[in-house]
């Protein structure tokens, strides 16, 4: 068993807006180990952004504070970190991929540029040094002809160059763990089936922990090694891929599974959830799910259920599962 | 025989690049480059493809919104650039509408969805107020939605309650043919399958035919009674769904079921090969010569590069690769040898 990376322990992050207090992630607790890719799915709103943003504590102030909870890197809680401590950390120990690679580069500095900013912030070194480490970056990510194509600019690249050269930005400190949020949703299928295999390649090599960001199943089934599905700012289940593919419990993860179309086969019908999310404005005091699922009992809508361990590293809140 | 209700033949759309003051035309993009397909009443025709592919020229080139360069779109077998302008009002455009792919951006923000929907009918009808306003609830009830929704404004709903909404916009006058551009990549996981299943009854219901656009091969599969794969402007592969999906002939086609398949890694060790295509689609400014996908093909032979490929027919399939230029190869197909999974099939 490999060495815990971070570990998150009852994380609570809200909003505070004119409408009232949005619970955004409500009470999450979970942990990465040390090359391991970890997955948190669920749809728009579930709260799986704001989590990563958390753990960076890059979130949009002064409206979304985290209220409670630890997040733990290599034993140091960084909420308790001063600023200046926490930009150490950030780009050097855990840095980010977000989802558009049109939008997170800027259009006026070379990609070289761009990959020198955050090895000349945390190492401190010469230029000549700056540029092999940009080159063994881009490089790294794959990218062909790196000595030249470290001086084009963002527009002279496609969108797989570009989220290849956002990882690059992401791996250049060599960084513990990478958190990714979506980094395939904007590409096509093929270019997104060349991301995922470059890396698990670049896991291979460096040993970085990865919490992999989506709400695509196949993304998941193809790069995690364990995930939790997230439902209005909780988790509704934890497990290894194959046993929640295989073996899910929680009504919401099947309900989720069913509801994808395959390929592999005909469907006439899809199996779909009725209704929508709740409002995190408005939550509904016992389970969250318990209003659109399909086994709802009576304890549901009164208690949130706890978390419950039913095998090695499998954990599920519901109350049909004792 | 099938009852074709649109067909395409031969479409080309070049767009000219220009260049300096004069903006003389210094080349051509060649985003629809001799595309062919027929839409059968009641049926769902797929094109797939990645960005670049052309697939919504072609939407846009049926929609009239945009002037093809060559080739003819026959409706109900009249061609369809030879209607007169009230004919075109009259007759085509009442029978081809679309649902976009983003709910966010389809609809005017300050319209109540009473006057998005009924807006169709205003426009093209000679109805009352009274019509319209019943013919609004009895559209919203049919998509899943309350009479009493009409009151509201597009913001106040969710993503998959507006793309509701624009279907029930597209019914509103009993088109034969509606041209849906992605129309669930937009939405939630859970959401997805309830509008997929919505869309997929009301075709039952009103023999609708539907040209769906889409890049995901599960829901192509889901939706889809017939696909083309489109690469580069081409339609690299064409025919009847469940072959396609179970005979994958085309390279191309091969490799995109690869990459969307859900597949957890322990299958890996089973033997299951991921096919990785390597490089990105070329520019259709440039597209390479012979066959346009052998630049990424994991089968390129040496004759790809230099002469574009014909169009084979094998059982019902249409695919254009020189693999199937060997007659022993078509003979072992069509007695039902499986190509794929140890690569090109080899003549006996």
């Amino acid at each position: 068993m490999s060495n815990v990376i971070l570990q998150v322990e009852d994380l609570h992050t809200s909003f505070f807006t004119r409408a009232g207090e949005v619970k955004a992630v409500d009470g999450i607790s979970f942990y990465v180990r040390e090359g391991e890719t970890f997955g948190l799915v669920g749809e728009s709103a579930c709260g799986k952004t704001v989590t990563g943003l958390s753990i960076l504590r890059l979130l949009p102030e002064p409206a979304g504070i985290i209220v409670g909870g630890k997040i733990i890197l290599e034993g140091k809680n960084l909420l308790e970190l001063s600023k200046k401590e926490m930009r150490e950390i950030r780009g050097e120990k855990i840095s980010m991929i977000l989802q558009d690679p049109m939008t997170s580069l800027n259009p006026v500095y070379t990609v070289g540029d761009q990959i020198g900013e955050s090895v000349r912030q945390h190492q401190h070194l010469p230029d000549d040094m700056v540029e092999t480490e940009v080159v063994s970056a881009l490089r790294l990510l794959g990218i062909p002809a790196p000595e030249s194509r470290l001086h084009d600019y963002p527009f002279q690249m496609s969108g797989g160059m570009r989220q290849r050269v956002v990882g690059s930005i992401a791996m250049s400190c060599r960084p513990r763990l990478l958190i990714a949020d979506e980094p395939t949703t904007a590409l096509d299928a093929t270019i997104q089936a060349q991301y995922l295999a470059l890396f698990r390649d670049i896991q291979k090599q460096t040993d970085v922990a990865i919490i992999f960001i989506t709400h695509d199943f196949g993304v998941v089934a193809s790069i995690c090694h364990r995930v939790a599905v997230m439902y209005a700012g909780k988790i509704m289940e934890t497990a290894s891929t194959s046993t929640i593919f295989k073996t899910p419990k929680h009504p919401y993860t099947s309900a989720l599974i069913h509801s994808v179309p395959r390929l592999d086969r005909k469907d006439d019908r899809l199996y779909s959830i009725e209704g929508q999310p709740p409002s995190l404005l408005n939550l509904p005091p016992g389970c969250r799910f318990a209003p659109r699922c399909p086994d709802v009992q009576d304890v549901c809508h009164k208690q949130q259920p706890p978390e419950v361990e039913i095998g090695e590293g499998h954990t599920v809140s519901c109350w049909k599962v004792k | 025989m099938a009852d074709i209700l649109l067909e395409g033949r031969d479409l080309k759309k070049h767009y000219p690049v220009t260049k300096g003051l004069l903006q003389r035309t210094v080349g051509w993009v060649r985003a629809v480059d001799g595309v062919s397909f027929t839409i059968e009443r009641g049926k769902t025709l797929s094109l797939v493809g990645e960005s670049g592919a052309g697939k919504t020229t072609v939407a846009k080139a049926i929609l009239l919104l945009e002037r093809l360069t060559s080739g003819t779109i026959l409706f109900e077998g009249k061609d369809v650039y030879k209607f007169s302008k009230s004919q075109l009002k009259m007759e085509y455009r009442p029978s081809v509408q679309s649902v976009q792919q983003n709910p966010w951006s389809s609809m005017d923000p300050r319209m109540r969805v009473r006057d998005i929907v009924a807006e169709p009918l205003v426009v093209n009808t000679k109805h009352t107020k009274e019509q319209i306003q019943s013919r609004v609830k009895e559209l919203l009830q049919q998509v899943g939605l309350a009479p009493n929704h009409a009151d509201y404004y597009p913001h106040e709903f969710s993503g998959g309650q507006r793309q509701r909404i624009a279907v029930a916009r597209a019914l509103a006058l009993n088109p034969s043919l509606v041209v849906l551009d992605e129309p669930v990549s937009a939405l939630d996981v859970s959401i997805r399958a309830q509008i997929m299943n919505l869309l997929k009854d009301l075709q039952e219901q009103y023999n609708l035919s539907y040209l769906v656009i889409a890049h995901n091969l599960a829901t192509v599969r889901f939706m889809s009674h017939n696909v083309a794969i489109m690469y580069l402007g081409q339609i690299v592969e064409y025919g009847e769904a469940e072959e396609v999906f179970n005979r994958p002939l085309h390279p191309y086609t091969r490799a995109l079921i690869s990459a969307s398949i859900l597949k957890l890694p322990e299958d890996d060790v089973q033997g299951v090969q991921q096919i990785i295509l390597s490089g990105e689609m070329p520019s259709p400014l440039n597209p390479p010569s012979g066959c346009r996908f052998h630049t990424r093909c994991v089968e390129a032979m040496d004759i790809c590069s230099k002469v574009a490929p014909e169009e084979r027919v094998i059982g019902q399939q249409r695919v254009k690769c020189h693999i199937y230029d060997d007659p022993s190869v078509q003979s072992a197909l069509s007695s039902g040898f499986q190509p794929g999974t140890e690569g090109r099939p080899q003549p006996s």
